[in-house]
């Protein structure tokens, strides 16, 4: 086991897929000769050569169509965005080729790509550039989504991404991009569609996934601070949801908060608590909380931005309520 | 952030309060599980307790105010705080008023329209959790009061199984009689029991289907008995009354009746297995009916110590709620007031209530002679919905020959 940041974790799972498979091939802007505009991808050109490592034009909707193709055509393409903001221009292909392919054909054609790339806010990028897209690409059927939080997860759960024959949606963060923990070297698989106790706890859940993590760790610290036992439970995967592992934490602490980095209108906590108040009813002893970010535009003022993301202290205060502390 | 003081169900049937006097005034400290006020409901006089912490801030109402249930009577908050005066009170509030002298009448002022309804006091706010934790404990959450917000009973009010209900001490009562002033008539507001008695009685005497059955049993036997026993008390302590004798028999005559010991359910009739004997106990301004559970059980000085108890308490107004509730039978006895017989109004959803008169020295055929006997008129009313006449004649001669030959009462 080595300490890594989640971007190495992330290039080792590339390499070590690329290496195991010749089928899969990476391609994006500058993800060649630049190696990655987050250095995700890193010796990948010298190792592979341009054949398997491919720079293409600022063309989202061309090259993510490439990708379809190729995948039709039984290669694994793994799809890089620069952000997922940029990945709006290749929508039609994403909801339109990639997500209907199998179903259409009626299971004659197998669609096994990856589209990843950094999501969600980072630091006064703008509001056009740092939008979270977990509710708007989970709401397609026939794609899988994951939001790894972690160097593991995101190693783990990349390399499964790319052994699915579905198309995978992979979400990181620029801001996670630095982060450092153990991973597993080797072989080391992480299922898509199971969430993961982050920390155990009795009294309230947080759900979280992705940068929420970090938030929801803090705010539980600062709880158990006021003798309050929060359970930190990270989704991993928002499509297909672990929802035995909602369900099961709920009934233990029968109080949920859902920690999420996007706009509260129809977001992913939306779809918890539509599954949470349906499924752990009687188990419920609160209403459940959420905690998104504000339903604006993200502002681009260092401080406005900061008091529109989600927040620890946002997320004490959700969790005071679902315990009538308040 | 300031938090409201609502007007809360206090009763399992309290649709408004009377707010008799405040324990904390504006400015006082409170803590969570302070006694703020305390309030009249339709049984009794009640605790309204505070559920945060803070200073009491705005006392909305004042003493001697009627209030809807759910409405704010008071704000708790940090010092110096804001709050909203007005508040909901005004809807509904109805103190006690003057009629205008004769010499002035003054014509009436329309009677505000209420703004809201207030609060479904029928209706338990509860979490779902709480709701599966009282019915796993057979808790009554009518009888919780919730901490959560607008009164929600959570977790934390049914962990651990009852709730807590306390009754505290009835304040001094003016005397309904007399006329304080020189007007023709004086208005009195309807006390909250009385409203209760009002409702409770008009349902039972119009929509049930009431029959009544006399007998008169010879008491001689019964007073001996009572005599010999309380020479064997002596001193040590309370003497048994007949009441505690009729209401051991009326019980006992029970357990071999249970078609009279049943309660009318909508769809469905009860029929008891257990016995709890509702004793009416007059009170100013009213009457409450005790219960003493599983009476056919207990022995007659257990029934004459908890009787005195309970009707005690009663007339204090210091009974909780469980300890008039629940009833499956009930006794009204009028015999010190001289009342050779009346009929009693059942006290739904019972079947039945028996009602006792004096007892009365009367001459009495005996063969070809005539004696002098003690004798007790017992007149039973029925529900016929459960009750038939055969049925109910059935249990009063079981009831009368307990009582002419108390010795059957150990059989």
């Amino acid at each position: 086991m080595a300490t890594l940041t989640y971007r190495d974790a992330l290039n080792q799972a590339l390499r070590e897929e690329m290496q195991r498979d010749p089928n899969v091939f990476l391609m994006g802007e500058e993800v060649g000769v630049y190696q990655g505009a987050y250095k995700v991808s890193r010796g990948l050109l010298e190792e592979f050569g341009a054949k398997r490592v491919v720079d293409t034009p600022i063309a989202e909707l061309g090259f993510a169509g490439i990708g379809v193709g190729a995948a039709m055509g039984g290669l694994r393409p793994v799809i890089e965005f620069m952000t997922w903001n940029f990945a709006v221009l290749a929508l039609d292909q994403i909801v339109n080729s990639a997500a209907k392919m199998l179903y259409m054909s009626g299971g004659q054609i197998r669609m096994p790509i990856v589209f990843r790339g950094p999501n969600g806010a980072a630091l006064q990028l703008g509001s056009q550039h740092s939008q979270a897209w977990e509710s708007w690409v989970a709401h397609i059927p026939g794609l899988k989504v994951v939001a790894p939080a972690t160097p593991a997860d995101a190693k783990g759960l990349l390399k499964s991404a790319i052994r699915d024959n579905n198309p995978v949606i992979v979400l990181e963060g620029e801001m996670l991009y630095n982060m450092k923990g153990e991973v597993p070297d080797g072989e080391h698989i992480v299922p898509i569609g199971l969430a993961e106790i982050k920390r155990p706890g009795t009294d309230v859940t947080l759900v979280c996934h992705s940068k929420t993590l970090a938030v929801a760790l803090k705010a539980a610290d600062q709880l158990a601070e006021q003798n309050v036992s929060a359970e930190v439970l990270d989704l991993r995967s928002i499509r297909p949801l672990d929802e035995a592992a909602i369900l099961e934490s709920v009934k233990k602490t029968n109080r949920a908060v859902v920690v999420e980095e996007g706009w509260p209108h129809a977001g992913i906590g939306a779809q918890i608590v539509d599954l949470i108040q349906r499924d752990a009813f009687d188990d419920l002893d609160a209403p459940v909380q959420r905690v998104t970010q504000a339903d604006v535009p993200m502002p681009y003022n260092k401080v406005l931005e900061r008091a529109a993301k989600a927040s620890p202290e946002k997320v004490v205060a959700a969790a005071r309520r679902v315990l009538y502390l308040e | 952030m300031a938090t409201k003081v609502h007007m809360e169900a206090l009763s399992p049937t309290m649709e408004e309060g009377r707010l008799v006097k405040w324990n904390k005034h504006e400015g006082d400290p409170v803590k969570s599980g302070d006694t703020l006020a305390e309030v009249e409901t339709d049984k009794a006089v009640m605790e309204l307790v505070a559920r945060s912490d803070g200073q009491l801030l705005k006392v909305l109402v004042p003493e001697g105010t009627t209030v809807p249930v759910g409405n704010i009577v008071a704000w708790i908050g940090k010092p110096g705080e804001k709050v909203d005066g007005a508040g909901s009170t005004e809807q509904g509030a109805a103190a006690p008023k003057a009629g205008p002298s004769p010499a002035a009448p003054a014509p009436k002022a329309p009677a505000p329209a209420p703004l809201a309804a207030p609060a479904d006091a029928t209706r338990v706010k509860a979490s779902p959790l709480a709701k599966r934790i009282a019915k796993d404990a057979g808790v009554d959450l009518k009888l919780v009061q919730g901490s959560g917000p607008g009164g929600r009973v959570i977790k934390r009010d049914v962990e651990g199984g009852a709730a807590q209900v306390r009754a505290v001490a009835a304040p001094a009562q003016s005397s309904v009689l007399r006329a304080p002033s020189g007007a023709a008539y004086e208005d009195i507001a309807l006390t909250q029991i009385r409203k209760t008695i009002a409702k409770r009685l008009a349902a039972s005497i119009g929509p049930i289907p009431h029959f009544f059955l006399t007998t008169e049993i010879d008491m001689e036997r019964a007073a001996e008995a009572r005599e010999a026993l309380n020479k064997q008390l002596g001193e040590t302590g309370g003497k048994i009354s007949f009441n505690d004798i009729v209401i051991k028999a009326v019980a006992l005559a029970l357990v071999q009746h249970r078609a009279c010991n049943a309660w009318f359910q909508e769809d469905h009739i009860r029929y008891w297995n257990e016995v709890h004997i509702g004793m009416a106990v007059a009170i100013e301004d009213g009457l409450i009916t005790p219960v003493i559970r599983n009476a056919d059980m207990k022995s007659l000085r257990q029934i004459g110590e908890e009787s005195r108890e309970l009707a005690g308490r009663a007339r204090t107004r210091r009974l909780k709620p469980e300890e008039y509730t629940g009833a499956t039978f009930s006794v009204s006895n009028l015999g010190m007031f001289d009342i050779d017989q009346f009929t009693a109004v059942i006290n739904p959803p019972e079947a039945g209530i028996v009602a006792i008169g004096s007892i009365v020295a009367k001459a009495v055929p005996d063969g070809d002679r005539v004696v002098v006997r003690r004798r007790l008129r017992v007149t039973m009313s029925c529900d016929h919905r459960v009750i038939d006449g055969a049925t109910g004649a059935a249990y009063l001669k079981t009831l009368k020959q307990m009582l002419e030959n108390p010795l059957a009462m150990l059989l």
